[in-house]
């Protein structure tokens, strides 16, 4: 399955590097310099553009859930390299190097939590391990995780951010798709809520499965959403892309997205917007 | 038809030329070689056998790309009759890749939907290489839900090298069609049987690949990424393909035993696009074993086992069990 390529990612870690200590971070997008607590007090969003850093999984869950609410589900499931994956580079190594990195031992975390008077069921990936590919764990957790909503009778909210499939582990790894997308199919069955929200970047196979499925699908700012990549699409096409193209804005205007949100905005939007959908909770 | 054989199968096209010359010899000489010429006809035989027993992933791939391989339309005409094509998604288009409509298997009628490709540059522009657009899914999907009305079963045939990466198909969210397959097709109520006949390229397969029985011939592949795509990324070059391809382990025989399709089905001596009625005829059959098996469940048991089978796809650790022991989920 096509995979972005990671020039932006590089770019951003790039950039981090120039400034020592790590106390600074550099905008991307602006250049503003700008104080670690500051970036953080704002949700890392930058202060002067709007520019939305990444979120890791924990702190986007910190971000929208009363944090003595929530109760994670599955934090010991580690990813198995079934098919002894005979790359360039082990699938053990690489996930034993990113679990080092990133303190995570696969790319989401799942588990019910409270938005305002909302029960919810909450999913968040992380980019950060791994570019958040979906295998095994990340299929598991997230069914898992919408099986215990349905049978809870909690909305659920998948906070997506995807690279793709998990390459190492093949076929699994595509099968995934077809598990998260039967168990929403029966969690709306039952006229429960799901809202997918989008992030920087959501491609691929997450995007062609249950990152696409919401009843309502909202989206972070100026994030990339789509299936191929950019590169692959002008390799395949020989045309030029419409400026914009594969941005939140871009599928809002071809009528895709619902609704762009401002990450500091999130949570009270979530908030109203699940009040129309809990009829059932 | 004249075949064109691949890199692997040299010493076979060798034989064929030495064999075709003697033929011609003998007709002009008037010398009496059917000794020669039949031994020479065992020995093809003999190294294709040998050949075909044994191909790696890379070689299989190969031959589920072959141009000469029969095609979803093949299959239609050679294993199924009264085909009668149903065209449109209803909201923008017919995609070509896509093909599908109503047919007779054995007496028993059904939906099909298939991907097509082309033999020729012309026929590969109608039907852009095999790779469908999102109208392609949606208009699966529209021929789905009239089976699901009538009671008719679902056979997909699958041969694409996947969803098409273009402007228009991003732009009328491709992403979403396939989603939207996969959540349908858990819950259409009544029988669907997949087969992978050729390429089974990622999302693209799957979105009409979602089924009760997954079949595949016994040199197609099915894969999450192509094998030039994974080598590109994990070893910096696609020239790496041929690795990229057994380590992603997408053959029918590995996915079998993986337990991720139910069924691999044989091919002919040398490949199915050496003789198209015998794959047809396989082909044939194991789909009316496949939809006898299916028939007569109740409608409950077939959704619940549906849901089931997929869900049990994947493995994980969980730190709970001992760390020696891998379990499958749940
Ligand atoms: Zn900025």
């Amino acid at each position: 399955m096509a995979v972005f390529p990671k020039p932006s990612l590089k770019l951003r870690t790039d950039k981090k590097r120039e400034i020592p200590e790590g106390l600074w971070q550099k905008c991307p997008d602006c250049g503003e310099v700008i104080h670690n607590l500051e970036l953080v007090q704002n949700l890392k969003v930058c202060p002067k553009c709007d520019y939305h850093f990444t979120l890791s999984a924990r702190e986007r869950i910190s971000s929208l859930v009363e944090e003595s609410s929530f109760e994670e589900f599955d934090g010991d499931m580690s990813s198995v390299d079934i098919l002894n994956f005979k790359g360039v580079a082990s699938y053990s190594e690489r996930l034993k190097s990113y679990q080092e990195r990133t303190g995570m031992l696969d790319a989401v975390i799942t588990g019910f939590g409270q938005i305002e008077q909302h029960r919810v069921a909450v999913a968040a990936m992380d980019f950060n391990f791994l570019a958040a590919t979906m295998g095994s764990v990340v299929g598991e957790k997230i069914t898992r995780l919408i099986e215990r909503g349905t049978s809870d009778r909690r909305p659920v909210i998948i906070v997506a951010a995807s690279g793709g499939a998990r390459m190492y582990e093949g076929m699994f790894s595509l099968m995934q798709m077809a598990k998260t997308s039967g168990a929403l199919a029966r969690h709306s069955e039952t006229k429960l809520a799901y809202i997918s929200v989008l992030t920087h970047p959501t491609t691929a196979g997450v995007m062609a499965s249950f990152a696409s499925l919401g009843d309502l699908i909202i989206a972070e700012p100026k994030c990339m959403i789509g299936f191929a990549g950019p590169r692959v699409i002008r390799e395949t096409t020989h045309q030029d892309l419409p400026p914009a193209f594969q941005t939140a804005e871009f599928l809002r205007d071809h009528g895709l997205i619902d609704k762009i949100v401002h990450r500091k905005a999130l949570r009270s939007t979530l908030t109203t917007l699940l009040s129309y959908l809990s009829v059932n909770c | 038809m004249k075949v064109q054989p691949l890199e692997f199968e040299k010493p076979i096209a060798d034989l064929e030329k030495q064999l075709e010359e003697l033929k011609k010899h003998s007709k002009m000489q008037t010398i009496d070689l059917e000794r020669e010429i039949r031994a020479i006809e065992d020995k093809i035989q003999e190294t294709l056998c040998e050949i075909y027993s044994d191909l790696n992933a890379w070689q299989r791939v190969q031959i589920a790309r072959h141009t000469s391989r029969p095609f979803a339309l093949d299959y239609l005409t050679l294993a199924f009759s009264d085909f009668v094509e149903l065209h449109g998604d209803r909201l923008f288009g017919d995609d070509q890749a896509m093909p599908g409509g109503f047919a007779t298997l054995a007496g028993k009628r059904c939906v099909v939907i298939a991907h097509q490709k082309g033999r020729d540059t012309k026929e590969n522009i109608r039907r852009n290489f095999g790779s469908a657009n999102p109208e392609g899914y949606r208009k699966a999907l529209r021929l789905m839900r009239l089976a699901e009305k009538f009671r008719l079963p679902v056979i997909s045939l699958i041969d694409t090298p996947g969803a098409y990466p273009g402007v228009g198909a991003e732009e009328r969210h491709i992403a979403e069609s396939i989603a939207v397959n996969l959540r349908e097709m858990t819950l259409l109520q009544t029988c669907i049987v997949a087969v992978v006949i050729g390429e089974g390229g990622s999302g693209g397969a799957l979105g009409i690949g979602l089924a009760d029985r997954v079949l595949m011939f016994e040199n197609a592949y099915y894969s999450v990424i192509s094998p030039e795509g994974c080598a590109a990324i994990l070893w910096k070059h696609r020239s790496h393909a041929p690795e990229a391809a057994e380590a992603l382990k997408l053959t029918a025989t590995h996915l079998k035993e993986l337990n991720l399709i139910d069924q691999v089905i044989p091919e002919p001596a040398g490949g199915a696009h050496r003789d198209h009625n015998k794959a047809a005829a396989n082909l044939k059959e194991a789909l009316v074993t496949a939809l006898s098996e299916l028939e007569d469940k109740p409608l409950q048991v077939l959704l619940e086992e549906r849901y089931e089978k997929y869900r049990q796809m994947g493995q994980v650790l969980e730190a709970a069990e001992s760390d020696s022991k891998v379990a499958s989920e749940r």
